[in-house]
């Protein structure tokens, strides 16, 4: 690998991890402000014209809140606990194409931070990681309370996990590879993967949810129940670090919903739009800047579906969400695997025999 | 650069097993252990078997560990454990014996040991990518793999029998 390409990565990883942080910044004020327009209220519209600067505002104040930390309570582990749930969020951004390749000059850019040919399993690894900081919080704050939302968090997580993982086996099926990039580029133009697999993308839009404990399954925090959950014992800025890796987490999960079965930066009529340049260069260009515009647009619009459903569904209860996940979601999963392996037999008897 | 990779993550390696067998905490041994298996990934990643080292961490450190730190969580680790565990001479003398002999049981075994050498001229760097191992597993491999297959669902069997509520029984 050479200098420039090497340069080129270590921006483009700095620049995805401004982003996904920025994204999790504004998804706060964004959250607030679809709330309010679902609650027929206001939201905020103090800081700056129309609010915007709210998220700041509210950073601030919570690095200026008292840092308390329980006399009981573990100290080192109450304090790794909201490290490790950010920094499992913000690693596993790394490995999802947001656009094809740039051609500037002699070089090609990929678009897509590192290029392993297991990028569906680390994002797999890194995201049943992230049930470490909750547990690890909800049980160093030494609080009875805490520790319950954090083994609802533990036994959440790995239940919806496998679901979720099943779900994985019938795109992966279709796919042939675990690489994202190649997952992406297979659904060019308008071949999306929904279109084969519409009960797939429903097991895994629910295990999402789960998986980033938001409404309908944030048991782990449920306040009517366990006053906080895992992060009861936690003020100031720590408190802000959990809260924040959720929504890191949505927007990573938006992103690999998206590039699974939303055909990631594809957009309909783009080889059209690509022969339509005399320039292949410049085409190529147009076409992957149009790309990458689709695909955060696809993005913001699951983030969007996040918070609609947020403010709109009540919470599971917690035997329910037990009973979905292991007596209806992972049987679906196995039928879904069934089905996609009888459609690939009989794809493959009518089109080759 | 590979060898001191190596070395760099051979001695983590070493330095988090350590720390498992030698924390008060069982917290800690935990987190240790979990450390334990990232860093083993890494030598996975270094083997060019990348599969290995993914399915090495959502398994291990994704799904058993969660369920060790699970069931830590639901004892209390109090001082008790550590207070007889320090009376008692006799352990610590038994304890000390049985790791000596395992020590020189794994001396004894490894003197004999002849490292394979693999011809850099044939050698398949892409051995461990996932889809010769898949295909090795398929063909090669087929019967043991079905059986492995097979093993699993019976112990997955037995659990969900030993774990199930009686008929009459009140777990609540």
């Amino acid at each position: 690998m050479d200098s420039v390409v090497l340069i080129y990565k270590g921006i483009y990883i700095l620049a995805i991890f401004g982003i996904s942080l920025l994204i999790a910044t504004y998804s706060t004020y964004f959250e607030r402000k679809i709330a309010a327009f679902i609650q027929d209220r206001v939201g905020p519209n103090r800081a700056g014209p129309m609010g915007l600067l709210q998220p700041l505002a509210d950073a601030g104040k919570l690095f200026f809140k008292e840092e308390f930390i329980p006399a009981k309570a573990n100290k080192t582990l109450f304090i790794l606990g909201p490290g490790i749930a950010m920094l499992v969020a913000a690693m596993s951004s790394a490995v999802i194409p947001f656009g094809d390749t740039l051609i500037l000059g002699e070089t090609s850019f990929d678009l897509i931070a590192i290029d392993v040919n297991i990028g569906i399993l680390y994002i797999f690894g890194v995201v049943s990681l992230g049930v470490y900081g909750l547990m690890i919080g909800g049980w160093a704050s030494n609080n009875k309370f805490s520790l319950l939302g954090a083994i609802r968090a533990a036994s959440q997580n790995i239940s919806y996990e496998l679901a979720m993982g099943l779900s994985l086996i019938a795109v992966l099926m279709l796919s042939g590879s675990l690489s994202l990039k190649v997952i992406a580029e297979q659904q060019a133009g308008f071949n999306w993967n929904i279109w084969y697999q519409p009960l797939g993308f429903l097991i895994f839009l629910i295990c999402a949810f789960a998986e980033t404990n938001r409404t309908p399954f944030d048991l782990p925090e449920s306040e009517a129940e366990l006053i906080g959950g895992y992060h009861t014992e936690y003020s100031s800025m720590k408190l802000g670090m959990y809260l924040f890796a959720e929504y890191i987490n949505i927007f990573v999960v938006s992103a690999v919903m998206a590039t699974l079965y939303f055909g990631a930066y594809n957009f309909p009529f783009m080889e059209n739009l690509r022969n339509a340049f005399d320039d292949p260069v410049l085409g190529n260009n147009v076409v992957t800047i149009l790309g990458v515009v689709v695909m955060f647009a696809k993005i913001f619009a699951f983030i969007f579906f996040f918070m609609w459903v947020r403010w709109t569904l009540p919470r599971f209860r917690y035997d329910q969400l037990m009973k979905l996940g292991w007596n209806i979601l992972i049987p679906l999963a196995i039928l879904n695997i069934l089905l996609t392996g009888g459609g690939i037999l009989l794809y493959e008897y009518f089109t080759k025999g | 650069m590979t060898e001191s990779l190596f070395f760099f993550f051979a001695s983590l390696t070493l330095l988090c097993a350590v720390m498992v067998v030698i924390s008060k905490n069982p917290v800690y041994s935990v987190i240790f252990l979990i450390l334990t298996f990232f860093t083993i990934s890494a030598h996975y990643i270094l083997l060019n078997a990348q599969f290995l080292a993914a399915v090495n961490i959502i398994v291990y450190a994704g799904a058993i560990m969660v369920l060790f730190l699970f069931v830590l969580m639901f004892i209390n680790t109090g001082k008790n454990m550590e207070d007889t565990m320090k009376k008692n001479v006799l352990a610590k003398i038994a304890g000390t014996v049985a790791g000596g002999l395992l020590f020189t049981v794994v001396v004894a075994a490894l003197k004999d040991v002849t490292l394979g050498h693999p011809d850099p001229a044939t050698f398949n760097s892409q051995v461990g990518m996932v889809e010769n191992l898949g295909k090795v597993l398929f063909t090669k491999y087929m019967l043991p793999f079905q059986l492995v297959a097979v093993l699993f669902l019976v112990s997955m069997v037995g659990a969900v029998m030993i774990g199930k509520r009686e008929a009459g029984e009140q777990n609540f």
